[in-house]
């Protein structure tokens, strides 16, 4: 699909036409395009890097430059149909106050990240003793900027935690989309978290 | 210049040039009403242009020029005898492209090259000095909407400006949001912090307590009496806040070049010294005390929340505009936080805005530096980013 990363198709496929998004970390913007363009979003990024940040303005596409922890606050209550946090989760500092002002801004999230429950991690961890570098993984523990490593089973708690509910449960293996599967059946959910390289979910918020 | 224990060396301060000059392009698009009481009538408006207005009239861009700059944006002043103040970011191939685009920039309404202010003749023939009536920036943006009216353009492609200009492109985007398809402020504030007014403060006063000031009315005396010890005070305390620490420290580094010592200690010794003075007494050859005080309390009473029921996100709730703000980090004068907090009133008002934060050591002047302006520089791309996405998005090839 579109030259897409998985995760981001898996992502698009998520998000409704006409949906006004909020990509946080949105990177070059790629994923973003791709919605206005095919889905017809009203969309807005937020990204931490100037180079990203340019190349979304050369996009025309409305970027704000900031991070996920300090600048979310001050996005209004559901300013939002649904937020988008790919692959920056694992970075971010306060991983359950991000989720948290995501379920705020927009009733709904869907969130990818590299699954530290996949059988190549535990692999390396076990087999080796040593931290697993991969293609979702890919730097050494020393450089890497992802400081809240989770499983995907880890997810679901912290999910329930920050007042949602997991509306799709989705992995991606091998550059395919899997699933959806039911992250409520241990044996489905167990599956998941020991194949899937991403996992990403659409979180929505249970009612406040 | 009256004779001061404090009077700089090298002779008497040359005083600023009185418009109106033969060489300035001015219209009277007839009068303006002026938001704090009085009009101007006629209402005049010095201009300037580059590149070519297109046959659907819509490519114009409008910069808008900050504190003590000028409508010489793009080319030499000649009245002034001064450079182009922004040939990296607007001429041919520049982000802002006079090869595609139509470029105007006016000289603000209470400044002193060609536009009514200060300067302006009375009914008697002399200099009005403090009978100008206060003009405010939402003063400034109508004139030239009276402008663009004259010259038969209904919209803008884009506004822009930095600093004092940021302000009008963001009055621009409140007032007439139905006639600005792209706003590009700079390095800005949506109104003035306390410590802005007291820099300010202490520019007005260093004029209003130049002997030479008169109450305002030196224009009016035989010879060329001006306050050009107080305004050069005033260019050279607020000089110091248009550069960061680091951009002066990278100046003036030579140990060697801290001691120029003669004996007296109120002598310019040090080069930073030196320098400021320099700055100063270039400024007083070009620009009008009272137009410094005008200008200065415009962008003091700037408070764009407070004119819509203290929420600045008010001002522009559901406009078509697209935005991009853009900031330095080491801007002390009109701070990141400052621009920060424009981003998110707009992102608030569901406005289409990006907005970037470039990491510079060179001080709010940043934007205005041909360093950071060369093509693959941060703050070069985003701009010509911006600017083509805002032609694409108008349907200009």
């Amino acid at each position: 699909m579109s030259g897409l990363r998985a995760d981001l198709a898996a992502i698009a496929e998520l998000v409704p036409a006409g949906a006004r998004v909020l990509d946080v970390g949105c990177g070059d913007g790629r994923l973003l395009e791709h919605l206005e363009r095919v889905r017809g979003v009203e969309g807005r990024g937020l990204e931490l890097s100037i180079a990203g940040v340019n190349a979304c303005v050369a996009r025309g596409l409305p970027v704000v430059q900031g991070d996920a922890d300090r600048d979310l606050a001050f996005y209004p209550d559901d300013a939002f149909d649904l937020a988008i946090l790919s692959d920056t989760i694992q970075a971010t500092q306060n991983p359950r106050a991000v989720l948290t002002h995501l379920l705020r801004i927009a009733p709904r999230a869907a969130v990818s990240f590299p699954n530290f429950g996949h059988w190549r991690v535990r692999w390396s961890l076990v087999a080796r003793g040593r931290m697993p570098v991969s293609d979702a993984l890919p730097a050494s523990w020393w450089e890497t900027r992802n400081i809240h490593l989770c499983t995907s089973n880890d997810f679901l708690d912290l999910a329930e935690a920050c007042g949602g509910r997991i509306g799709t449960a989705l992995v991606v293996a091998g550059g395919k989309v899997r699933g959806p599967f039911d992250p409520a059946n241990p044996l489905a959910r167990g599956l998941a978290n020991l194949t899937g390289e991403h996992a990403v979910f659409l979180v929505e918020r249970r009612a406040r | 210049m009256t004779d001061s224990p404090l009077q700089p060396p090298g002779g008497a301060l040359t005083a600023a040039p009185r418009a109106p000059d033969p060489r300035l392009r001015i219209v009277r698009p007839g009068a303006l009403k002026l938001r704090r009481g009085g009009q101007l009538d006629p209402l005049e408006v010095a201009f300037e242009t580059w590149g070519t207005l297109d046959a659907d009239r819509a490519n114009a861009v409008l910069v808008c020029h900050a504190l003590t700059g000028d409508q010489y944006v793009a080319g030499d002043n000649p009245v002034a005898g001064t450079k182009a103040w922004w040939p990296a970011m607007v001429g041919p191939g520049r982000p802002i492209d006079t090869n595609r685009f139509f470029v105007i920039c006016a000289n603000v309404v209470g400044g002193c090259m060609g536009s009514s202010g200060p300067v302006s003749a009375g009914a008697d023939g002399a200099a009005l000095g403090l009978d100008f009536p206060r003009v405010t920036i939402a003063d400034m943006v109508e004139a030239q909407r009276a402008l663009l009216d004259h010259l038969g353009i209904r919209r803008l492609l884009l506004v822009t400006g930095g600093s004092v200009g940021g302000m009008q492109a963001l009055q621009w985007a409140a007032a007439h949001p139905d006639r600005v398809i792209a706003c590009a402020p700079i390095a800005t504030a949506a109104r003035h912090s306390a410590q802005n007014i007291a820099f300010y403060e202490v520019g007005r006063q260093a004029i209003a307590r130049d002997p030479d000031f008169h109450g305002g009315y030196y224009a009016r005396l035989k010879g060329e009496v001006r306050p050009s010890a107080g305004l050069a005070v005033a260019r050279m305390a607020a000089h110091i806040t248009y550069l960061s620490e680091a951009s002066l420290e990278a100046k003036f580094r030579d140990p060697g070049r801290r001691r120029l010592d003669d004996g007296l200690p109120f002598r310019p010794a040090a080069e930073i010294e030196s320098w400021l003075d320099h700055q100063g007494r270039r400024f007083v050859s070009r620009f009008d005390a009272c137009s410094y005080l005008y200008i200065t309390r415009a962008a003091d009473d700037f408070d764009l929340a407070a004119d819509h029921g203290g929420e600045l996100h008010r001002a522009f709730r559901d406009s078509p505009v697209r935005f991009c703000v853009s900031s330095f980090t080491s801007d002390w004068h009109y701070t990141p936080a400052q621009n920060r907090e424009i981003a998110r009133a707009l992102n608030a008002a569901g406005a289409r805005v990006s907005y970037v934060e470039i990491d510079s050591d060179k001080g709010h002047d940043a934007f205005l530096i041909d360093s950071e302006l060369r093509d693959g520089q941060p703050f070069a791309e985003s701009m010509r980013a911006f600017v083509q996405a805002a032609a694409r998005g108008a349907g200009l090839a």
